[in-house]
């Protein structure tokens, strides 16, 4: 795992991607800086850092989309899944490897509160805690696009996906204020979401049984449910999938000052299931 | 030791690894035979673990991959069709990386590196980038990462492809030592190279095992006769009627040299006319005779000149080709080995043989067979003829 991280560290640096990456990062986030907090004189980096997100929504595809679709097209993915190193292993080795690339401008961010500092009012532990959920969100980004990546061996798709993915993420909020409210469209809405699920499952093991059994026992559970109680249903897709706008938990600290426990906890498990579903759609791929 | 039992791979409904079933023993090198798309690659992918089967096994040293993939992976060295190299790596940097992949311990890494640099001749370039390497370059830094930490299994696709003649030779040469102290699996297209290099091959065709022996015990089978090839500065015609005193010669066939001449497969003559007024004729003895002597007397009588006369043996492609390109080949082998205990079937029976093992050839079988019409039989010779239009020159030649 070590020799994967390594070597994938350095060839970040080596190809420019990840110079090209934190420069990138580090000019805007620079700009936002001057205007807010140097020019206009407001004491939160946080509020900079809100402003950088966007860079991530173009950056984190960028150090993602070669992870392993290059690997693939060049067939180097044979020396690794040849070597006497687990699955699991290369792909960690990857993936810290780019969440190390994302940590590099949060070291440097470090410096920024306390320049505001030496100016008058900081309010550090606010400033330092959105450093660290900007680098977490960062790394939730990443495992979606590590996981985008291992889809297909073309670095372009994989980047347009990746950024599609995020660009949704980012824009949930508003797409999520026109979803139906009502009891009937949230059942609807959970029927359609199983219906995925099930298909996901199928789709990666070609097994009708189970594919169809979570399908027939979700809509059995769901009905009754509904007929049970149906004011569960009320506003539940909007409750359900607003867990989705991953950014929330950032700009609550960036915007009120809140820290969201229960969000940090949600980001890594994210993290986790996409380093998983990477582990899986790789196994997937030699079993083809 | 390798053992593969019942291996299937199928992508859809096209099967790629039909059923094989082989074991590979320690020392020896074995050579994997087979046309393009046999299905050698997809066998060595899911021998070394980086593909699944769809059925089957595959045990390392008694370690299934799949159960066990890092325990059996160690004892592996693979170098697949394309080096996985990184572009932007220097050849050093990458052996360093491919070492600690495979777990050779920090102290011996550096050695070790530079051991298998000096074994195949790359610690001259050992600070260039991969990407500015010649292909040559590139299969040897392949290689050298196969070779890495001296596995037990040495598996190489297609080792070759792409070298220069010299540096083919190096590499074979680097193949025999280090079968000294392991075992090595190479894939190949190229007959003459599993031919030099093997102990053992095995012959894949379609996804099937179709043979698997010695190169040597692989020619004894089909050779039923062995062939005798001779030039001489006559006609067609003249040779015919000088070969026909010969006994224990079973089937003559005269064919035009123009049209790509059918190599003979029977016990047969095959005359080739060359530019110069010398002729070639291959000439199949019955198995067990030897008609040199008989030949060179029957030339000699009539005052002609023999330029060659020689015993040429069944060679390796001949092998191949009966195996690699018949749906029933298998059969076609099995036949063929009966056939080498009946020592007096008749020409007919066998042109009918050699019909249903080459269909591609049937138009030149079927003149083959209805020119046998014509056949004149004399001191146990048959005369098939197969180019009217040939025999016509000829016999204005004369």
């Amino acid at each position: 795992m070590l020799a994967i991280y390594k070597r994938e560290l350095k060839s970040y640096f080596q190809s420019m991607v990840g110079c090209v990456f934190i420069a990138f990062l580090m000019v805007f986030t620079g700009i936002y800086f001057m205007a807010y907090n140097l020019t206009a004189g407001y004491p939160y980096f946080s509020y900079t850092l809100s402003g950088s997100l966007i860079v991530f929504i173009v950056g984190i595809p960028l150090i993602t989309m070669r992870s392993f679709s290059e690997d693939r097209k060049n067939k180097t993915d044979q020396l690794l899944l040849t070597a006497p190193v687990s699955l699991g292993k290369v792909v960690m080795g990857k993936y810290l490897a780019m969440a190390t690339v994302v940590g590099i401008p949060n070291v440097i961010f470090c410096v920024y509160p306390l320049i505001i500092k030496s100016q008058g009012t900081a309010y550090l532990k606010v400033d330092y805690i959105s450093i660290l959920v900007f680098f977490l969100l960062g790394c939730v980004y990443a495992a979606i696009g590590m996981f985008m990546s291992s889809l297909t061996e073309s670095q372009i798709i994989a980047f347009i996906s990746t950024f599609g993915v995020l660009l949704v993420l980012y824009l949930w909020d508003g797409i999520l204020s026109m979803l139906p409210s009502s009891a009937v469209s949230g059942l609807v809405g959970v029927l359609i979401l199983l219906s995925v699920i099930a298909f996901y499952i199928w789709h990666m093991t070609a097994n009708y049984v189970i594919a169809g059994a979570v399908e027939a026992i979700g809509v059995a559970a769901s009905v009754v449910t509904y007929i049970v109680d149906s004011s569960l249903y009320e506003n539940l897709l909007s409750n359900l999938l607003g867990r989705l706008a991953l950014a929330n938990v950032f700009t609550d600290i960036t915007s009120n000052s809140i820290v969201d426990v229960t969000g940090i906890v949600f980001y890594l498990s994210i993290i986790a299931v996409f380093v998983f579903l990477t582990v899986q759609s790789i196994q997937k791929r030699r079993w083809s | 030791m390798i053992e593969v039992r019942n291996l299937v791979k199928k992508y859809g409904s096209h099967i790629a690894v039909d059923h094989l079933d082989f074991t590979i023993e320690d020392g020896r090198i074995y050579g994997f035979l087979g046309p393009n798309g046999a299905g050698k690659s997809t066998t060595m992918n899911i021998m070394t673990g980086y593909l699944g089967a769809t059925e089957g096994e595959v045990l390392i040293n008694g370690h299934d991959i799949l159960k066990e993939p890092e325990e059996a992976k160690k004892h592996i060295g693979y170098l697949p069709e394309l080096p996985p190299l990184y572009m932007d790596m220097t050849v050093r940097e990458y052996l360093e990386f491919a070492a600690e992949l495979k777990k050779i311990p920090k102290k011996k890494r550096e050695d070790s590196v530079t051991e298998v640099e000096k074994l195949v001749k790359i610690k001259d370039v050992e600070n260039r980038l991969i990407k500015n390497l010649s292909k040559g370059y590139r299969q040897r830094v392949g290689l050298a990462q196969a070779v890495l930490g001296f596995p037990e299994i040495i598996i190489l696709d297609e080792p070759t492809v792409g070298l220069d003649p010299k540096q083919i030779i190096e590499i074979r040469e680097l193949i025999r030592q280090l079968s000294k102290r392991h075992t090595v699996i190479l894939s190949s297209h190229i007959l003459a190279e599993v031919r030099e290099v093997c102990d053992h091959i095995l012959i894949i065709s379609k996804g099937k095992l179709v043979a698997s022996d010695t190169p040597e015990n692989l020619e004894r089978m089909l050779g039923d006769a062995d062939t005798i090839e001779i030039e001489t500065r006559a006609t067609r015609a003249r040779i015919r009627d000088v070969l026909k005193n010969v006994p224990g010669i079973g089937q003559i066939t005269c064919e035009d040299g123009k049209d790509g001449v059918t190599f003979a497969r029977i016990r047969q003559i095959t005359c080739e006319d060359g530019k110069d007024g010398v002729t070639f004729a291959r000439i199949r003895q019955r198995r067990g005779e030897d008609v040199r002597e008989a030949v060179f007397r029957a030339f000699a009588e009539n005052k002609m000149t023999l330029l060659t006369l020689r015993a040429a043996h069944v060679s390796l492609e001949d092998v191949f080709m009966e195996l690699t390109q018949n749906d029933t080949v298998p059969d076609a082998f099995a036949r063929r080995k009966n056939e080498a205990e009946l020592t007096d079937e008749i020409a007919q029976g066998q042109a009918e043989n050699a019909e249903e093992i080459m269909p591609e050839e049937d138009e030149s079988r079927k003149k083959m067979i209805s020119g046998g019409d014509e056949i004149e039989s004399a001191s146990g010779a048959e005369w098939v003829e197969t180019d009217g239009e040939g025999d016509e020159t000829n016999a204005g030649d004369l």
